[in-house]
């Protein structure tokens, strides 16, 4: 008696697996997709290329004046010299110690915070955000335990940039909330007042705010007070963007629930417990997507500074493009502030998704 | 624009209400230890932080002039880049001291602002940017020519007034920043770029062979730029004004940064003694020490060498002398004595 040998299975037909199905699923599956494919095959083929040829192969990366950049391709060297200046402005030679000092500071704090179960978070939480920046603020201002005072008109470059935004995210997201909450509210002071607060601060745009605070507001005050331009910048900064994170964040309460509330009130919480403990968490965690999109456009929103004469990033390679030495290579300049632009903002949003993900209490519809 | 006037013009009283003493921007000054400057943001060759972050330009030479005849030290300027908009408030404000920031001295802003102009440390006009195979000499032999210009600024009007006064006909392209516009200019789409002088020859550096073109001598407006002070003090705007004439007179007296001890050991010149404070007249009329203008001279330069230096020949701007020469070379520069 023989056994039943079934034939071994055969392989599935060529074009249903591997890089032919894929294409074909993918990019041939219909006339239509077959020609925007080839298209844009046809697109990448006239960009890339050239644009490699100019980055990468013709580029010139070495050496430390006009004269190393004769190939044609683009010339890092600028970015190469001038990077010190791209990352921290003006500020002193000397003292770059204490930028770096104060970003390992901060990168040291934030790794806890990351570790799930680290032990003294609720310590350290109020600590950076309350602690830290006031050790920042000596470290880069000066003046205090014999450091060199350095003026906040040096202050410059990405350096510059982060301070903004980090200030403007730090203010903004507790201003917002209590704008939203106030909005919100049965007491019709606090709601006129918040509702005022908003509708003014969404109603202007950035660049008159920033203008207003530096040009303006220094004719209204008293002759002989000086106050800093950088702490106008910031204060400006930060009302506008809690005005959107106000609404941002009132979009998410509108989002919970009447039960909720009523839940809470039922277990005989205060206003503040059933806001802090209930309603909140939940609200805040839906709406970290339009959160993260302020933060971002924020990030973004604070290269205005350049029309009141803060050399950020953006400005301090603007500046740089003025340098009689260095004319003329503009690209090169704004090519490495959109990577460094891209950068910080990609991250950002890769940071949302995943915290987006550790949240997941499986309510997501 | 008018608007802006009147709120510059109430700002302006509201700062003088405050009255001004003379003499107590020096004293400020000399007790803060620095000359807080206010220069342009960045504008090749007239003020523009270098690899180093130092800032240079015949502007900041001006701060840097200042400050050697106040402390003789022409490193002790702190300075405020500023932009346009905001510059003479920072001033008005008393935020800055001295403002040579490539500011056009015009009726307006001399009388309304309350504000004085020093003196005229470069001479700026509009002029025209042309390839050389274009074969033009002279503007007026443009009739008919196509022009690169940057949208919204003085310079298209100027344009138009000087084309129309001669009758000739010309064709305006705009462009929205000046990068744009020297683009066009070099793949041809018109046949003569148009801005202020200084500016063309920033521009022209952009080119892929700056060589190929030329600014042609004329101009056809008048743009003097000059260090700006407030109102009201005139112990400061003394200083100001002859920090700038000692630089014009040492240029006009052979005396340089280089051959400055000599002279003040060895020569015999009456004008030049008194140039270098050796003798006749004194610096404490401005409340000064009586060697600020060796002191000007020996750390900045006379004008002569700040020019070269910073944006003719002996920079990469290679702007000529023009306007800017002595008044005995055929310039506008021209000084009253040191006596």
């Amino acid at each position: 008696m023989t056994t039943h040998v079934p034939h071994p299975d055969l392989p599935p037909p060529s074009t249903s697996i591997g890089a032919i199905a894929w294409l074909r699923a993918n990019l041939f599956s219909s006339w239509l997709n077959s020609l925007l494919t080839l298209g844009a095959a046809y697109l990448l083929y006239l960009t890339i290329p050239p644009l490699v040829q100019w980055a990468l192969i013709d580029a010139d990366w070495f050496g430390d004046s006009r004269e190393a950049c004769e190939s044609g391709g683009a010339c890092w060297v600028f970015v190469g010299v001038r990077m010190n200046q791209f990352m921290y402005g003006l500020y002193p030679e000397t003292e770059y110690w204490r930028i770096n000092l104060a970003a390992i500071l901060l990168v040291l704090l934030m790794v806890p915070l990351f570790i799930k179960r680290f032990p003294w978070k609720r310590w350290l939480v109020p600590f950076v955000l309350f602690g830290y920046p006031v050790i920042a603020f000596m470290l880069f201002s000066g003046g205090v335990f014999g450091l060199e005072y350095v003026e906040t008109s040096r202050w410059g470059g990405l350096t510059l940039t982060l301070i903004l935004s980090s200030v403007g995210m730090a203010a903004s997201l507790p201003l917002g909330i209590l704008l939203a909450l106030g909005r919100r509210s049965d007491m019709p002071i606090v709601k006129s007042v918040s509702v005022v607060i908003i509708e003014f601060w969404r109603g202007v745009p950035l660049i008159t705010v920033l203008f207003m605070s530096s040009v303006m507001l220094p004719l209204f005050l008293p002759e002989g007070t000086h106050f800093d331009k950088l702490l106008r910048a910031m204060i400006g900064i930060a009302l506008f963007q809690s005005a959107y994170m106000a609404e941002v964040v009132r979009s998410g309460l509108q989002a919970i629930p009447k039960g909720q509330y009523e839940a809470a009130q039922a277990l005989g919480l205060s206003y503040w417990q059933s806001m802090g403990l209930i309603i909140l968490p939940q609200a805040l965690k839906l709406v970290i997507p339009g959160i993260v999109n302020t933060f971002i456009a924020l990030f973004k929103d604070t290269t205005l500074v350049l029309i009141i004469g803060l050399f950020d990033m953006l400005a301090m390679i603007q500046a740089a493009l003025a340098d009689p030495n260095w004319l003329g290579y503009a690209i090169e300049g704004l090519s490495f502030a959109a990577l460094v632009y891209w950068v910080f903002c990609f991250s950002m949003s890769r940071y949302s998704l995943s915290l987006e993900r550790k949240l997941h209490t499986g309510h997501t519809r | 624009m008018q608007a802006t006037r009147y709120v510059m013009g109430l700002g302006a009283a509201l700062m003088l209400s405050g009255a001004v003493n003379a003499g107590a921007t020096l004293d400020a000054v000399k007790s803060k230890g620095f000359v807080q400057c206010g220069v342009s943001t960045g504008l090749p060759g007239f003020s523009s932080a270098d690899d180093k972050g130092r800032f240079t330009g015949i502007d900041v030479d001006m701060c840097r002039a200042v400050a050697a005849a106040i402390f003789g030290d022409a490193e002790k300027v702190k300075y405020n880049p500023l932009t346009a908009k905001e510059r003479f408030t920072a001033l008005q404000s008393g935020e800055i001291d001295m403002l040579p920031r490539n500011t056009t001295w015009t009726y307006t802003r001399d009388t309304s602002l309350g504000l004085n102009f020093t003196g005229v440390n470069y001479y700026d006009g509009q002029g025209f940017l042309v390839t050389k195979n274009l074969g033009v000499k002279s503007a007026l032999e443009m009739d008919g020519a196509s022009f690169c210009i940057q949208a919204g600024t003085t310079t298209e009007l100027n344009l138009a007034d000087y084309f129309r006064s001669n009758k000739m006909n010309y064709t305006p392209i705009t462009f929205d920043t000046s990068d744009q516009t020297i683009k066009a200019f070099e793949a041809g789409r018109c046949d003569a770029l148009t801005s202020d002088q200084s500016q063309l020859y920033a521009l022209r550096i952009k080119l892929s062979d700056p060589k190929s073109a030329v600014v042609l001598p004329e101009v056809i407006s008048k743009e003097p730029l000059g260090p700006v002070v407030r109102q009201g003090d005139d112990e400061w705007f003394n200083i100001v004004k002859w920090s700038l004439y000692a630089m014009v007179n040492a240029e006009e007296l052979g005396v340089t940064s280089a051959n400055v001890d000599e002279m003040k050991a060895g020569s015999a010149d009456p004008n030049v003694r008194r140039l270098l404070g050796v003798e006749g007249v004194k610096g404490e009329w401005m409340g000064l020490p009586d060697d600020w203008g060796y002191n000007i001279i020996k750390q900045v330069g006379n004008y002569g060498e700040a020019f070269d230096r910073n944006v003719g020949a002996g920079s990469a701007l290679g702007i000529a002398r023009g306007l800017n020469a002595l008044w005995s070379k055929g310039g506008l520069q021209y000084a009253p004595p040191i006596r």
